[in-house]
C-alpha cells in the first residue's frame, strides 16, 4: 500500500476535515460580528422605538399644548414643558456664546502653536477637562462658582447691563442661589472641550499651501488666517458648534445642581429655570404609575434624542463638507 | 528699476541637520536668474530662503545673509513680513484661494496692503493678469471662485496675484512642472516679458527652460546625505550650457545623472 | 513701472502687525481663560476632599441624616458592581463591531453602524437611562444594579466601538497580507495578529469607556435608584458615588456635602487617572505602529 498522502487534486475533492474546519471559524468570526453590528443599530431603533410608544399617549392626548402650554401638574394631569424648552434653549444658548469663542480660539492656538513641547500639554489639559465627570463640574459649581457669580457677577451685571433700556429685563437680580446664567457657564465650560477637538480637526484639514500663499503675498498671522484658514473651515466650524449645543442640550446634572429648578419662565438670566433633561432626572422616579406623568416625561426624552440626533447628523455633514472645500 | 539679491554665506537647517551651506550667489537686477540641479540638491529650500518662507516650517531656520540693496532681510531685526511686501513667490502647485473670486484673488494681496479704491483695483487686476497672460481668458469670468479653473489658468492666476502688488523681486518655485506644454509656453513667455520690471528668480528640473529664458544659471548638487548641499557653479546661461567650468556641471547638462 | 494713480489709502504695516500681535495675545487670552476652571476644579476638590479620606470613608456606608461619621462605602461597591457588569457587556460587544467594521465591513451596512455609533455617542445619557427604564425597570418592577450596568452598556458600547476601530485601522495591512499569503485564515489572522498587534489600543479604549462609566450620572438615577446599604446582588437597586455625591451634595447637612468632597476626590483620581493613562499609551502605541 502506498503510504504518500492524499492530497486533494482538484477544488472538487472531497475537502479534508482540516480545511472545512477553517472556513467555520471564518463564518463564525464575520457572522458573529455582522450579528453585534446589526444588533448595535437595532439598539439605537429599540431606543427610538420604545421612547415613540412611552411618549405616544401624552404626546396624542395633548398635542401641541403639550409644547406651547406653561402648566406642569402631575396631580391633575396636566403637562405643558413649555418652562423646560424655555429654560433648555437659554441655558444652551448661553453656553454657546460664551464657549464658541473660546474654543475657536483654544484650536487656533494649538494649531499655530509650532513647539510640541507646549503643544501637547495643552492638549492633554483641553481632554482632562473634557474627562471630569458632570457631577463633579456640578459640585464646584455649586458650591465654588455659584456662590462667587451670585456675589460678584451677578450684582455687576444687574448694576451695568442691568442699566440700560432693553437689557434690563434680562438681569433682574433674584435672592435665588441657582439661575439660568450659573447654569449656562457651568455649561459653557463643560462643552469647550467638544468644540475645541472638532474645531481643531476641521483646521488641520486646511490645506498648508493656502496659508503659504497667503504669506508669500506679505500677510501678517492674523492676516493669514482670515484669508486662508478661517473661510476653508467655516462650515466645520458651525459643525462643531452643533455638535457643542447637543451636547448641553443633553447635559442633565450639573445644569440641574445650578438652575435652581424653579417652575416658571422669567426673563431674567439671574433668575431660576428648569430644563428638560433636569425634570426627566427629578420626576421620574417618583412619577405615579398612573397618569400621564411618566409618558410626558419620555416624550420629552423623545424630544431631546430627536434634536440630538439632527444635530449630529448636520454637523458630522458640515465637517465632510468643510473638509472637501478646494481640494 | 528693480533690485537684486546678494546672498551671503546662507545655511539652511532642518533641525541639526544642515541641508544648505554657505551659498554665496548673486541675482542680478532685471534678470532672469535659473537654479537647476538634480532633486534634492537644496534648490527649493534655497528659494524658499530668499523670501524667509523656509523658516515658516516645523525646526527649519537659515543663518548667513541676503542683502537687498543695503537691507540685510536676515538682520536680527527684519521681519519676514516686510521681506514679503517686496519678495513674491510663486509655488509649484497652484493654490488660488478657493473661497475668494478670481478678481479677489488677484487683488488679495493689495486689499491686505489697503487698496481699498474699487477703481484701483480693477486696473490693477487688469495690469497685472496681462502680465499673466491670463486676461483675455477671465476677463469675463472675474466673478466666478478662484478654484474652478484649469490648472493653467490657476497658475496665471496665481502669477498675477503675485504680480498684483508690484515685487521687485518673483521667486517661482516650478511653476510650470504641474502644466499642460501650452500653458507652460504661457507661463514662458510671461516671464520673459516681465524680466525687465522684476528681478525673477525660478527653480526649475527642466534644463530646457533655464536654456530658454534665463539669463544666467545656477547649479547646485547635494553630493550625498551627510554633505549639506551647495552651489557648484553660477554663469551667463549661454556659458553654462556651452562651456561649464565644473565637471560635475557637465556631467549633469549632458545628462549624465539627474 | 505702473501708470496708476497710487492708492488712496495705504494701510501702514505697522498697524497690520500690531493687529496680529494683539489676536496673537488674544489667542493665548483663551488658552489662559480655558485652563483656569481646569486648575480651579482639581485644585478645590483636592482640597476640601482630601480630609474626608480615611479608612472609614472606604469602609463605611451612609450616615444617618445630620449625623457625624459614616462613609461611602456602598457606592464604592456599588460603582464596582454596576461599572464591572456593564465593562462586561460592551467589552465584547464593541470590540466585536468594531472588528466588524475594521475588517469586514464594506458597503452600506458598514456606513449605517458607523453613523449609528456616532448618533449614540451624541445621545444624551439620561435618555439612555430613560430608554432602559422603560425597558428593564418597568419588566423587572424594580430599579436594579443590572438595570444600570445595561443604561452604561448604551453609552459604553460606541465608545469602545470608535476607539478600538481606529486603533485596528492603525495596524499596518501588510501584517494582514503577509499572514494571509502564508495561508492563514482570515479569521486567525484577525484574533491573533490584528487584536495582539493592536493590543494596548484596545487596553485604551477600555479605560476610556470605563473612565465615562464611573462618571456617569444620570441613567443610573433612572434604573439603579440608589441604596443607603452595601448591596451585592445585582438584581436590586445599588448605589453609586455618582449619584451619593449629586443627592449629598444637593442636602443641606454638611457631614454629607463633606461626603461628597471626598466622593468627588475619588471620582476625579480614578477618572483622571485612566484618561492620562489612556493617552499615555495611545501616543506609546502610535509611536510603534506608525
Amino acid at each position: 500500500m502506498s503510504e504518500a498522502p492524499q492530497l486533494p487534486r482538484t477544488e472538487h475533492d472531497a475537502e479534508t476535515p482540516v480545511r472545512r474546519r477553517l472556513r467555520i471559524g471564518d463564518s463564525i468570526l464575520s457572522g458573529t460580528t455582522v450579528l453585534i453590528s446589526v444588533g448595535l443599530v437595532a439598539l439605537l431603533a429599540g431606543l427610538l422605538w420604545v421612547l415613540e410608544q412611552g411618549a405616544a399617549p401624552a404626546l396624542m392626548k395633548y398635542g401641541l399644548n403639550f409644547f406651547t402650554s406653561r402648566q406642569w401638574d402631575p396631580v391633575n394631569d396636566r403637562f405643558g414643558a413649555l418652562p423646560y424648552i424655555y429654560g433648555t434653549v437659554v441655558t444652551s444658548t448661553l453656553a454657546i456664546l460664551f464657549a464658541l469663542p473660546i474654543s475657536v480660539g483654544l484650536a487656533l492656538l494649538l494649531n499655530e502653536v509650532r513647539s510640541k513641547w507646549l503643544r501637547n500639554p495643552l492638549t492633554v489639559l483641553v481632554d482632562l477637562l473634557a474627562a471630569i465627570p458632570s457631577v463633579v463640574y456640578g459640585l464646584w459649581g455649586l458650591f465654588v462658582l455659584a456662590p462667587f457669580l451670585n456675589k460678584y457677577l451677578a450684582p455687576a451685571l444687574a448694576a451695568t447691563l442691568g442699566r440700560l433700556p432693553v437689557l434690563s429685563a434680562l438681569f433682574v437680580p433674584t435672592p435665588a442661589v441657582g439661575n439660568m446664567l450659573n447654569a449656562g457657564i457651568i455649561l459653557a465650560i463643560m462643552i469647550i472641550p467638544i468644540i475645541t477637538a472638532v474645531t481643531r480637526e476641521v483646521i488641520a484639514t486646511v490645506p498648508h499651501d493656502l496659508r503659504e500663499a497667503a504669506m508669500a503675498l506679505g500677510a501678517t498671522r492674523y492676516e493669514a488666517i482670515r484669508m486662508a484658514v478661517l473661510p476653508h473651515a467655516r462650515s466645520g466650524i458651525v459643525g462643531a458648534t452643533m455638535l457643542g449645543l447637543g451636547r448641553a442640550l443633553g447635559e442633565t446634572i450639573a445644569v440641574s445642581m445650578l438652575i435652581g429648578n424653579g417652575l416658571g419662565i422669567s426673563a431674567s438670566l439671574l433668575a431660576p429655570g428648569y430644563t428638560i433633561p433636569a425634570i426627566i432626572a427629578n420626576e421620574f422616579r417618583e412619577a405615579t404609575s398612573t397618569g400621564m406623568q411618566h409618558s410626558a416625561l419620555l416624550a420629552l426624552a423623545l424630544v431631546l434624542v430627536a434634536i440630538a440626533l439632527f444635530l449630529a447628523a448636520a454637523s458630522r455633514l458640515l465637517v465632510r463638507r468643510s473638509e472637501r472645500t478646494g481640494s | 528699476m528693480s533690485d537684486g539679491l546678494d546672498i551671503v554665506g546662507l545655511s539652511a537647517w532642518y533641525g541639526t541637520d544642515r541641508v544648505l551651506a554657505d551659498v554665496q550667489m548673486e541675482i542680478r537686477p532685471g534678470q532672469v536668474t535659473a537654479i537647476i540641479g538634480p532633486s534634492g540638491c537644496g534648490k527649493s529650500t534655497l528659494l524658499r530662503c530668499l523670501n524667509r518662507m523656509h523658516e515658516e516650517l516645523p525646526n527649519a531656520r537659515a543663518t548667513g545673509s541676503v542683502m537687498f540693496g543695503d537691507w540685510d532681510l536676515y538682520a536680527p531685526d527684519s521681519d519676514p513680513t516686510d521681506v514679503r511686501l517686496h519678495i513674491g513667490m510663486v509655488f509649484q502647485r497652484p493654490n488660488p484661494f478657493p473661497t475668494m473670486t478670481v478678481f479677489e484673488n488677484v487683488v488679495a494681496g493689495l486689499k491686505l496692503r489697503g487698496h481699498y479704491d474699487r477703481v484701483n483695483l480693477k486696473e490693477r487686476a487688469e495690469q497685472a493678469m496681462r502680465q499673466a497672460g491670463v486676461w483675455d481668458e477671465l476677463k469675463d469670468r472675474l466673478n466666478k471662485p478662484g478654484g474652478r479653473l484649469s490648472g493653467g489658468q490657476q497658475q496665471r492666476l496665481c502669477i498675477a496675484r503675485a504680480l498684483a502688488v508690484e515685487p521687485q523681486v518673483l521667486l517661482m518655485d516650478e511653476p510650470a512642472s504641474a502644466l499642460d506644454p501650452i500653458s507652460t509656453q504661457l507661463v514662458e513667455d510671461t516671464i520673459v516679458q516681465l524680466k525687465n520690471e522684476v528681478t525673477i528668480v525660478i527653480v526649475t528640473h527642466n534644463m530646457q527652460q533655464a536654456a530658454r529664458i534665463s539669463d544666467r544659471t545656477a547649479f547646485m548638487l547635494r553630493e550625498s546625505a551627510e554633505r549639506p548641499a551647495a552651489l557648484i557653479e553660477i554663469d551667463d546661461t549661454r556659458q553654462m550650457f556651452t562651456k561649464p567650468i565644473d565637471k560635475r556641471t557637465e556631467a549633469y547638462i549632458t545628462g549624465r545623472f539627474g | 513701472m505702473s501708470e496708476l494713480r497710487p492708492p488712496t489709502r495705504l494701510k501702514s504695516i505697522a498697524l497690520r502687525k500690531a493687529k496680529s500681535a494683539a489676536f496673537t495675545g488674544l489667542l493665548w487670552l483663551t488658552g489662559a481663560i480655558a485652563m483656569v476652571p481646569l486648575v480651579l476644579i482639581i485644585g478645590y476638590v483636592l482640597i476640601k476632599g482630601t480630609p474626608v479620606m480615611s479608612g472609614a470613608f472606604f469602609t463605611q456606608t451612609a450616615p444617618p441624616p445630620g449625623m457625624p461619621g459614616g462613609g461611602m462605602a456602598q457606592a464604592f461597591m456599588g460603582t464596582g458592581l454596576i461599572v464591572g457588569i456593564g465593562t462586561a457587556f460592551s467589552v465584547p460587544l464593541g470590540v466585536l463591531t468594531a472588528i466588524y467594521l475594521s475588517e469586514y465591513g464594506r458597503g452600506r451596512l458598514a456606513t449605517v453602524v458607523r453613523f449609528v455609533a456616532e448618533i449614540l455617542l451624541s445621545t444624551p445619557s439620561i435618555v439612555a437611562g430613560a430608554f432602559i427604564w422603560a425597558v428593564v425597570v418597568t419588566t423587572m418592577h424594580s430599579f436594579s444594579a443590572i438595570a444600570g450596568s445595561i443604561a452604561l452598556t448604551v453609552l459604553m458600547w460606541p465608545i469602545i466601538t470608535r476607539a478600538t476601530e481606529e486603533t485596528l485601522r492603525l495596524v499596518p495591512n501588510d501584517l494582514r497580507e503577509a499572514a494571509l499569503a502564508l495561508g492563514v485564515p482570515r479569521w486567525k489572522m484577525v484574533l491573533r495578529i490584528v487584536i495582539p498587534t493592536a493590543g494596548s489600543g484596545i487596553l485604551t479604549a477600555v479605560m476610556l469607556a470605563v473612565a465615562r462609566g464611573f462618571g456617569e450620572t444620570a441613567p443610573i438615577l433612572l434604573t439603579s435608584l440608589g441604596n443607603d446599604f452595601i448591596n451585592t446582588n445585582p438584581l436590586q437597586p445599588t448605589d453609586a458615588v455618582p449619584l451619593r455625591i449629586y443627592t449629598y451634595a444637593q442636602s443641606a447637612f454638611t457631614q454629607w456635602q463633606s461626603l461628597a468632597w471626598g466622593g468627588a476626590v475619588s471620582l476625579l483620581a480614578a477618572v483622571l487617572v485612566l484618561s492620562i493613562g489612556a493617552r499615555i499609551l495611545s501616543d506609546r502605541q502610535q509611536r510603534r505602529l506608525g
